[in-house]
């Protein structure tokens, strides 16, 4: 099960590295989105898959029983949804604000903070 | 299931406690919950405008003094852990300070009260009404929280939360020119906190937990366990967070588009979070593995702090030319974390708390030139000394210490530094700080004689301006403490010399989290 999902990981960061290798933004992001999904089934698999029992503490006993799923993951990769989604919603609006106000979603063109054509410094008194 | 639990006999009796919290121990958590409650408060008052400088500067006054009692109080009794719900780790989630965290938290307290009131004028109406002081509360949240946190995945939701707010502050007018400058810092930010969360996973992998003193014990036990490929991981992510060569191109690209208050917080505050989390898992958590990544970091801060400087001096935008004096600034840091022996690391952290209060005081200044000669460009300033004899004086004291001149903040740090280098014999690594220190005194000294000393142009120059009060403050309060740390260093290195004794044998840091020595 591990060596599955290892290979479904390493195909997660291939296709999100590609992705942000380009140069339009919306790609990028998408990029982005899938590098945030690769890394929470990274945590997953960290965290060893044990066996199918829902961890829920018996009746009378005081810790897991042999075999449950470990809860603590499952718990990471939901603070880490919830971060990747409202950073990703964040992104897409900012995306579109700069796509709308810059012309363009070719990140290649996007240089109105570091003009290209900057004056040299003044060499004299 | 992850090795710990299984292999570890676990009282259970001993897993929580149910007297409650000494009253000393709310100390660690009061700044991020004062922080938060503000912030909440700051946006139920969105729309008056007027009540928000009034509620966020004393609530930063309050934060100032408990980060102060914080600092008292771990310097008298040793790090302070608090815990989540009682339960005692591996079971709850743990708050511990120690006096580095302290020490750091304090400084970004003091930059973000600073940077409150010199909002009061920099931040319009509108600005505010997009939520400026509830973002600042918020960057402050996240910072503290970060630096008190005892547990390494919250490090990296403390670093989302000051991230979002930072994202928040940095876009506060939506110019062109800041559209794009956030589009390269969020997206470059975000990867960086994403490689941290990989390698948090890899530590998860590894250890089976997520406490930093538990992991800290673990690798001190079993030096055999694979720990290289996490370390690397580390350094790059927080390497990127700090902007260390050869990922820091998002900082010149970003950093002198937003407002001035908004450029002086990042600079002080962001990029030193990176350095803080880099001593604290490089030093603390994994301290075999330093020593092996000791020659890339070096390597690393060799090269930040000479191209930095190279582009310093290429600058004609005097926003732009600060901020590749605040890459230089994170060269030094890691050419001491590289170092890694005490007195590397004393150098470096004591240059960290130094960059955190002078790189805030530097913007200030650049945005108050920019404001009183009408733009920032340096070929076109002229005669600033004229028409504002004090503020150039104070520029002057300032641009000394960010050079690293006597006698301010700037040379103690700098000196440690060069001495701590030539003594482990790395002596490149010393040329690499003088040389950047020559290059940052060339790039500031040729802002000063053109931006400063050369007179106007006749006829131009304008009239003379003045500063308002809320301007003056926090700038004056700013460059008496770069001042006070140039002439007597000696009460702030015992306590960075303690700190750094804290972080390098953290028995005491152990035994805070694990009152019985450990499970």
């Amino acid at each position: 099960m591990e060596s599955v999902l290892a290979v479904l990981v390493g195909i997660f960061f291939a296709a999100a590295i590609y992705l942000m290798l380009s140069r339009h933004s919306i790609r990028i992001m998408l990029g982005i989105a899938i590098l945030g999904n690769a890394v929470n089934l990274l945590i997953f698999t960290a965290g060893r898959i044990t066996g199918l029992t829902p961890p829920i503490i018996e009746e009378g006993a005081d810790t897991l029983g042999a075999g449950t799923a470990n809860p603590l993951p499952q718990a990471l990769i939901l603070t880490a949804i919830v971060i990747s989604f409202s950073f990703l919603a964040f992104l897409l609006v900012l995306t579109y604000r700069a796509y709308q106000d810059l012309n363009t979603d070719d990140t290649d063109d996007m240089r109105s903070a570091e003009p290209k054509d900057q004056p040299m410094p003044p060499t004299g008194y | 299931m992850a090795s710990s639990s299984s292999t570890h006999a676990v009282d259970i009796a001993q897993a929580m406690i149910t007297a409650p919290s000494p009253l000393g121990e709310w100390l660690v958590i009061l700044p991020v919950a004062l922080c938060i409650i503000v912030g909440a408060v700051l946006m139920l008052v969105r729309k008056h405008t007027f009540w928000h400088p009034v509620i966020a500067i004393p609530a930063l006054v309050l934060l100032v003094v408990i980060d102060a009692m914080l600092l008292y109080a771990v310097c008298t009794t040793g790090p302070i852990t608090m815990v989540a719900g009682r339960w005692l780790p591996p079971f709850g989630i743990a708050f511990s300070a120690d006096i580095m965290s302290a020490l750091f938290a304090l400084a970004a307290s003091i930059v973000g009260l600073a940077g409150a009131i010199f909002a009061v004028d920099d931040v319009n109406r509108s600005g505010r009404r997009y939520g400026f002081y509830p973002f600042l509360m918020l960057l402050l949240a996240g910072v503290s929280g970060a630096v008190l946190t005892g547990d390494i995945f919250n490090l990296y939701v403390w670093f989302e939360v000051l991230l979002i707010s930072s994202f928040g502050l940095l876009i506060l007018g939506s110019t062109h020119e800041q559209l794009d400058g956030a589009m390269k810092y969020a997206v470059l930010n975000l990867i960086g906190t994403t490689l941290f969360l990989i390698a948090v996973a890899y530590l998860y992998a590894v250890f089976g937990t997520l406490n930093m003193a538990d992991v800290a014990m673990r690798a001190r036990d079993d030096a055999t366990l694979p720990t290289a490929t996490i370390a690397a991981l580390f350094v790059l992510a927080f390497g990127m967070k700090a902007a260390a060569f050869p990922v820091n191109f998002w900082l010149p690209a970003s950093y002198h588009t937003p407002r001035t208050v908004v450029s002086a917080l990042f600079g002080g505050l962001l990029t030193k979070v990176g350095i803080y989390a880099l001593l604290r898992v490089m030093v603390m958590i994994l301290p075999g593995d330093l020593a092996n990544l000791g020659m890339l970091i070096g390597i690393s801060a060799f090269l930040t702090i000479l191209l930095a400087g190279m582009g310093a001096i290429a600058q004609h935008d005097m926003r732009r030319a600060v901020g590749y004096i605040v890459i230089v600034g994170i060269g030094n840091m890691l050419a001491g974390v590289a170092i890694g022996s005490v007195e590397g690391l004393e150098g470096a952290v004591f240059y960290a708390l130094h960059s955190i209060i002078l790189m805030t005081a530097l913007y200030f200044v650049t945005g108050l030139a920019g404001k009183l000669a009408g733009g920032f460009s340096i070929g076109a300033i002229a005669g600033l000394y004229r028409r504002a004899p004090a503020f150039s004086g104070l520029s002057l004291a300032l641009f000394f210490a960010a050079a690293g001149l006597p006698p301010f903040s700037g040379f103690w740090p700098k000196a440690i530094l060069v001495k701590s280098a030539l003594a482990d014999g790395s002596w490149w690594l010393a040329a690499a700080i003088l040389i950047g220190g020559f290059f940052s005194t060339f790039a500031l000294g040729r802002v000063f004689l053109l931006a400063y000393w050369r007179p106007a142009p006749l006829g131009g120059g304008g009239p003379v301006i003045r500063l308002s009060t809320l301007e003056w403050l926090p700038l004056i309060g700013l460059s008496a403490l770069v001042i006070i740390f140039g002439l007597y260093p000696e009460p702030l290195l015992a306590v960075v010399s303690r700190a750094v004794e804290g972080i390098l044998s953290p028995e005491g840091y152990f035994m805070s989290v694990f009152p019985g020595g450990g499970l």
